[in-house]
């Protein structure tokens, strides 16, 4: 209940926290909103000897428009994500994500930059981003580097971030006309976390059929997988209820997700064909009504 | 020795229902610890080990967050409201009262948690509907009202603050 | 008995709770916020093993850190065990002793215990012991531990078996020779977690006088003292135990714990008080668990319906070590099988088993939900057999209220009833019609819906006595003592309502007080929905003696015959002369001042413990209405309607409190509570990240409703009410959802209706060829 000792260090540059991560080397952790790194911490299941706290790092938070690029600080907290009118205009599939994870609570201290870089299992913004394409800007010693979600989750609680980088920025490309997205959510009835969830961004040609579709969905693997053989089988065919529902059909095809005291895998590799549905569905439905 | 340096303690100053304080404390201490403890103030609870219980929901820079999951250090600068910061010269805030009103409390373990809660939910949506309040109570358990007196408190409190944001 | 008073309409009315402003305030004072200087903190080592020996502990570390004053293993508190008082013939009683010695026997045992000068120090130490274990096969599922060549849970012991205890009434073989039908089931009730927000804890003081002051979050603070004294060989006399605000318990804070003798023993060592404070995931495994018992029953019945007789088999999960209470749950159904029903023949066996899991005991319900659960589904899976209609077979078989007080088949006397009443009014509140053709309609549309009833009795009251002194004080204020302490029930509120009541007082006149060994005469405490039957129901009779006691005292002051004095508000008058009056304060001057009538003690408090000898049968009629999601499994709750039925109703709103609490837990257990261990024994759902509550966003609308039937027998009238909703919502749920998946052929699934579980019944019976629809 009680973490084990360690130091704490506030950082208040970005630079500084690189230093300091490359100082104290394994033994450090960031700190974000500590809304996974606290729990594990008073469970003893993490023990860093040195906490650097980004919250004290100035000009990390906050939703802006970047071009054509929608540009969220890694510090924003998901309550200012989903309440951002950026991203309630452009990225409704963001909110969706955003006001399902935790509760209130959690969601007015969980940062977006700490959920990607934590890379859970159950994490929910892992798969709308990957649907969303979004791209992850790291920060090593010098310099920086752009990471796209495809590359990015690479095993559960592993992503392609180096120890030593800070995660400073998400970048998501503004849909183009005719798209909606949306993401839905089966949560863990005692956790909250994520059993199985699906993400979507489909853009719809003015005559009605499928210009892209880009799904993703979670709790089947390690991090959030690419529902390929949807996505292929939409391509360039009308956004009707049957081809949706075909389409979602595949969805968990070559998945193998892992059966829990709460639900089998069977059950996990069906809902997440009813949800790649549903989430395809309130996609269209967003992208006939922009 | 080396340790001890390492892990030092650090100086904080927060200021808390309106009184400020400066302490040093041990990096590893709790924000409801420090509270509890280190304040006296113990009326945000501990009812898990995992923050899904909301029983220690207080607020930081006005919003509702589990004072479990939160490092007293990372408070430094911060302004805090607790439930024994909402009564006014002794009259009990409307939500306070509402609890009493509609009996949503039994045991009164849970019941400062969710008056935060509840509290912070009526400053952002002064007219919530059952739905809004029963989602915005998720991150708080009760195990012995059931939740339908809770919800209706909430309902009287928002009614009694006549749907009106009481900024405080 | 006083025959004059007339009732100041205190009783039945929905008074605000006067415990509430002090909790809602945030300074109410539980366990943990009390804190005393130099206290130091208990932690412990506990092992993940469900059953093991243990090969060695290493405690060098931990003894040598910073702040550590103990370091403790069994083998240096060998002679500290839990006592456990045997409860039936016969019974096993395997040694339980306070740090595992030689070997665990569940996943969540203390092996070593550490006192240091903060939490997080003793923590610390805690996880510097090293302990080496070699692995013994474990058992978890009773059923299975009974099977030949099963492990043994407990190695000392030649079998698996606690106790075989039976109860036979009537005529059973030839009840079950003249059946034309009998139905058979077997079900399961799933093991839940009590899980009061605030865990279990303990503030313990050593006094400079040598007695030891003892805080707890318990629910009986007298019968703890009784087993602590035992426990320690420490005079009981010399042990004050104060039960403070306490975060509920729903039976699950009733016993002597280790942890809180082993605190005692360590502050009597160090000389310095000790707290320890379980963390969740410690209350989890460590705190008794409920349910988990598997039913077989058999019903013989005639073909129209009547029935003949009942046979039930109850094989208990005990889990590893006894507490006094852990062997009473099961018997439960030796008195409650034939629930609402003229059952005269009847046999029930109980099997309570010893398995490599955490010890059960009280849940809320205590036996009551699982003997609900077993008889009401039985009924309505014996209407589906015999192509009735499951209310009219109900009804066929009611004890009828002119049989009371009725004695079934078990020998168990119920006090009053009207069984038919609540379901009627159950039927009424729910539109019960028009929610079959509801169903009947989604039915015709493919979609999954079932409408469920469960008819229930829920004896409460029982175990023993219960205490209450009235005290009028020298100002005429009036004090009441009694030793059933609350833990979010509200007994200051009702207890003063009553006594205000009787003794024509306005409230605030009133304190009630409880919860402290030192101040209140010996008691017993709350569980099993006793405190008003039992608590109410003494103090009642004792302030029935001082209003006795002062009408004399008011006569002799005004020279009036005690027959003419009459009850007045604020006191006594003398009938016919309402001027004549006489305030409780100048009664009790009179009785503290020497001027009491010749031959009369002074003084004015009376003490009344109470034991009626016999429970207080409560009833009620739930129905559901349910609807599955057959894409998902998904169920909702369309509907609940309960009526409950607690005799004589003191506060309405502190009783509907009550049922929605209850409800809310049964809900849990019908839909998603379980307590789940690994093939190994290791505990799969042991934290609030796996184990689900109710939230408030699941519960569903309610419909209260009650009948009113007064208990003969009890001074107040009452019946206790705080089991009811554990009792009567899960059988009417479980029937529910079972009359939603009637179409698809399943007719049998056990709690909790998980959709994932529901889902694959489904399935599975969608891939049955005759039962597609
Ligand atoms: C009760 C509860 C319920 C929850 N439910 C959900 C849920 O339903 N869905 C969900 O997705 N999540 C859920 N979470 C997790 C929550 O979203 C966390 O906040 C999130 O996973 C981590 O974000 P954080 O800001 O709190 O990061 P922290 O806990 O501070 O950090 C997490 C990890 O990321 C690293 N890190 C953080 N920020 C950066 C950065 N900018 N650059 C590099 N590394 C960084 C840290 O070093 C650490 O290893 C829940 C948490 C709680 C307590
Ligand atoms: S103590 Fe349970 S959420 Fe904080
Ligand atoms: S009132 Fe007891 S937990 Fe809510």
């Amino acid at each position: 209940m009680f973490p084990a000792s360690f130091g704490y260090v506030a950082a208040h540059s970005v630079e500084e926290a690189v230093q300091l991560l490359t100082k104290h080397g394994e033994d450090a952790k960031l700190l974000a909103g500590g809304h996974s790194l606290i729990p594990a911490m008073k469970l003893r299941l993490a023990s860093p000897r040195t906490l650097i706290d980004l919250a004290t790092v100035p000009g990390l938070r906050g939703v802006r428009m970047d071009g054509n690029t929608l540009a969220i600080g890694a510090l924003t907290v998901y309550a200012d994500v989903a309440s951002s009118e950026l991203v309630q205009k452009h990225l409704p599939g963001l909110v969706d994500a955003a006001s399902v994870i935790g509760d209130v609570q959690v969601r007015n201290r969980g940062t977006i930059g700490g959920s990607i870089a934590h890379a859970d299992p159950g994490a929910d913004f892992p798969v709308i981003l990957t649907a969303l394409n979004a791209s992850f800007v790291l920060q090593p010693r010098s310099g920086s580097r752009t990471v796209a979600a495809d590359d990015f989750f690479i095993d559960f609680y592993t992503t392609a971030m180096a120890a030593n980088e800070v995660l400073t920025e998400i970048r998501v490309p503004l849909p183009m006309a005719g798209s909606g997205t949306a993401y839905v959510k089966l949560p863990h009835p005692a956790s909250g976390y994520v059993v199985v969830s699906a993400g979507a961004l489909i853009t719809r040609q003015p005559s009605g059929s499928c210009a892209l579709a880009r799904v993703a969905l979670g709790g089947l693997g390690s991090g959030p997988v690419r529902a390929v053989a949807t996505e292929t089988e939409l391509q360039g065919k009308p956004l009707t209820p049957e081809v949706i529902a075909a389409a979602a059909a595949r969805a968990a095809e070559e998945t193998d997700p892992e059966g829990d005291t709460y639900a089998s895998a069977e059950y996990k590799r069906h809902v997440a064909i009813v949800y790649t549905r549903r989430a395809i569905e309130a996609a269209v439905q967003r992208a006939s009504a922009s | 020795m080396a340790a001890e340096i390492e892990f030092a303690a650090v100086p904080i100053k927060v200021t808390v229902n309106g009184v400020k304080h400066e302490a040093v404390v041990e990096p590893r201490t709790l924000l409801v610890y420090f509270l509890r403890e280190h304040l006296n103030l113990t009326g945000a609870h501990v009812g898990c080990d995992t923050s899904q219980c909301g029983a220690c929901t207080i607020q930081l820079n006005g919003r509702a967050v589990k004072s479990c999951t939160i490092l007293a250090v990372q408070a430094n600068e911060a302004e805090i409201t607790t439930v024994e910061g909402l009564a006014r010269e002794g009259v009990l805030h409307p939500v306070q009262e509402g609890f009493r009103e509609k009996h949503g409390l039994q045991c009164g373990y849970c019941t400062p948690g969710m008056i935060m809660t509840a509290v912070s939910l009526l400053e952002t949506n002064p007219n919530p509907t059952e739905e809004e309040i029963r989602h915005g109570l998720e991150g708080n358990l009760c195990r012995c009202t059931g939740y339908i007196n809770i919800v209706e408190s909430i309902r009287w409190a928002a009614e009694k603050m006549g749907g009106k944001n009481v900024s405080r | 008995m006083t025959t004059d008073h007339t009732p100041t309409g205190l009783i039945g009315a929905s008074i605000r709770r006067v415990e509430d402003p002090v909790l809602v305030a945030g300074k109410g004072c539980y366990v943990d916020d009390i804190q005393l200087p130099g206290m130091l903190y208990l932690a412990f080592l506990r092992t993940t093993y469900p059953h093991a020996k243990i090969i060695s502990i290493n405690t060098n570390a931990a003894k040598a850190m910073a702040g550590v004053l103990a370091v403790v293993t069994g083998e240096d508190v060998k002679q500290l065990n839990i006592p456990v008082a045997p409860m039936v013939q016969d019974q096993k009683i395997p040694p339980h002793p306070l740090l595992a010695r030689g070997a665990v026997h569940e996943a969540g045992v203390a092996v070593a215990a550490v006192v240091a000068q903060s939490r997080a120090l003793a923590q610390d130490a805690a996880g510097a012991i090293e302990v080496e274990y070699e692995a013994l096969p474990s058992v978890i599922d009773a059923e299975k531990a009974l099977e030949p060549g099963a492990p043994l849970a407990r190695e000392e012991l030649n079998s698996n078996i606690c106790y075989v205890a039976t109860k036979k009434g009537g005529d059973v073989d030839t009840a079950f020779a003249q059946a034309e039908h009998i139905c058979r089931m077997h079900i399961a009730s799933p093991r839940q977690v009590a899980l009061a927000i605030e865990p279990r804890g303990i503030v313990v003081k050593p006094e400079p006088t040598g007695d030891l002051t003892v805080w707890l979050s318990t629910q009986a603070p007298h019968r703890v003292r009784g087993d602590l004294a035992t426990a320690l060989g420490f005079p009981e006399h010399k042990i004050r135990v104060i039960a403070p605000d306490v975060g509920g318990g729903f039976g699950s804070k009733g016993p002597l714990y280790r942890e809180y003798v082993l605190a005692c023993h360590l502050a009597l060592k160090l000389g310095r008080p000790i707290k320890w404070i379980a963390t969740r995931s410690e209350d989890f495994v460590t705190t008794i668990q409920g349910r988990d018992q598997a039913m077989t029953s058999e019903l013989a019945l005639k073909k129209d319906g009547t029935i003949l007789g009942l046979k039930v088999r109850v094989v208990a999960n005990l889990g590893a070590y006894l507490y006094s209470s852990t062997a009473g749950p099961p018997q439960r159904m030796m008195g409650m099988a034939p629930g609402s029903y003229q059952i005269q023949n009847c046999h029930v066996e109980v099997v309570a088993v010893f398995t490599n899991t955490t010890p059960t005991g009280p849940y809320r319900g205590a036996g009551r939900p699982e003997s609900v659960l077993n008889i009401e589904r039985l009924i309505d899976k014996a209407a589906k057999e015999l192509g009735l209609d499951r209310l009219a077979m109900r009804r066929k078989n009611f004890i009828r209220p002119e049989q009371f007080p009725y004695k079934t088949g078990v020998g168990v006397e119920y006090d009053s009833g009207d069984y038919e009443k609540s379901l009627a009014e159950a039927m009424r509140l729910s539109d019960y019609d028009k929610l079959i053709r509801e169903r009947d309609a989604a039915r015709g549309r493919g979609e999954l819906v079932g409408v469920g009833v469960s008819t229930f009795v829920e004896p409460s009251g029982g175990a023993g006595f219960e205490s209450g002194t009235v005290r009028v004080e020298r100002t005429g204020e009036i004090t009441v003592l009694t030793g059933s302490s609350s833990h979010g029930q509200g007994h200051e509120t009702s207890y003063a309502q009553v006594i205000a009541d009787k003794m024509h007082v306005s409230m605030d006149h009133v304190a009630i007080r409880h919860g402290d060994t030192l101040a209140i005469q010996q008691g017993v405490g709350t569980f099993g929905s006793r405190s008003m039957v039992m608590g109410g129901g003494s103090m009642t009779l004792a302030a029935e003696r001082v209003i006795q006691k002062a009408r004399r005292i008011a006569a002799h002051l005004v020279e009036a015959a005690p027959e003419d004095m009459m009850q007045a508000d604020g006191g006594f008058a003398v009938a016919g002369v309402p001027e004549k009056k006489v305030t409780w304060r100048q009664i009790a001057a009179a009785a503290y001042g020497g001027r009491v009538p010749p031959g009369m003690e002074p003084g004015l408090q009376e003490t009344v413990f109470f034991d009626p000898r016999r429970e207080a049968w409560g009833f009620g009629a739930h129905v559901a209405m349910v609807r599955i999601d057959r894409e998902t499994g998904k169920p909702t709750i369309e509907k609940l309607v309960l009526v409950d039925d607690c005799g004589v109703i003191i506060n309405p709103m502190i009783v509907e409190g009550q049922v929605h609490g209850g409800v809310a837990q049964g809900l849990g257990e019908a839909l998603r509570e379980q307590m789940l261990f690994g093939e190994e024994g290791q505990a799969l759902t042991g934290t609030l990240m796996n184990y689900a509550v109710m939230r408030a966003g699941d519960m569903p609308h309610l419909t209260v409703g009650e009948t009113i039937t007064p208990n003969p027998f009890n001074p107040l009238g009452v019946k206790g009410v705080g089991e009811a909703g554990t009792n009567g919502a899960p059988p009417a749920v479980a029937n529910a959802m079972m009359d939603a998946l009637a179409p698809l052929g399943i007719d049998h699934i056990d709690m909790p209706y998980t959709a994932p579980k529901l889902w694959e019944a489904i399935r599975q019976a969608e891939r049955r060829p005759a039962a597609r629809s």
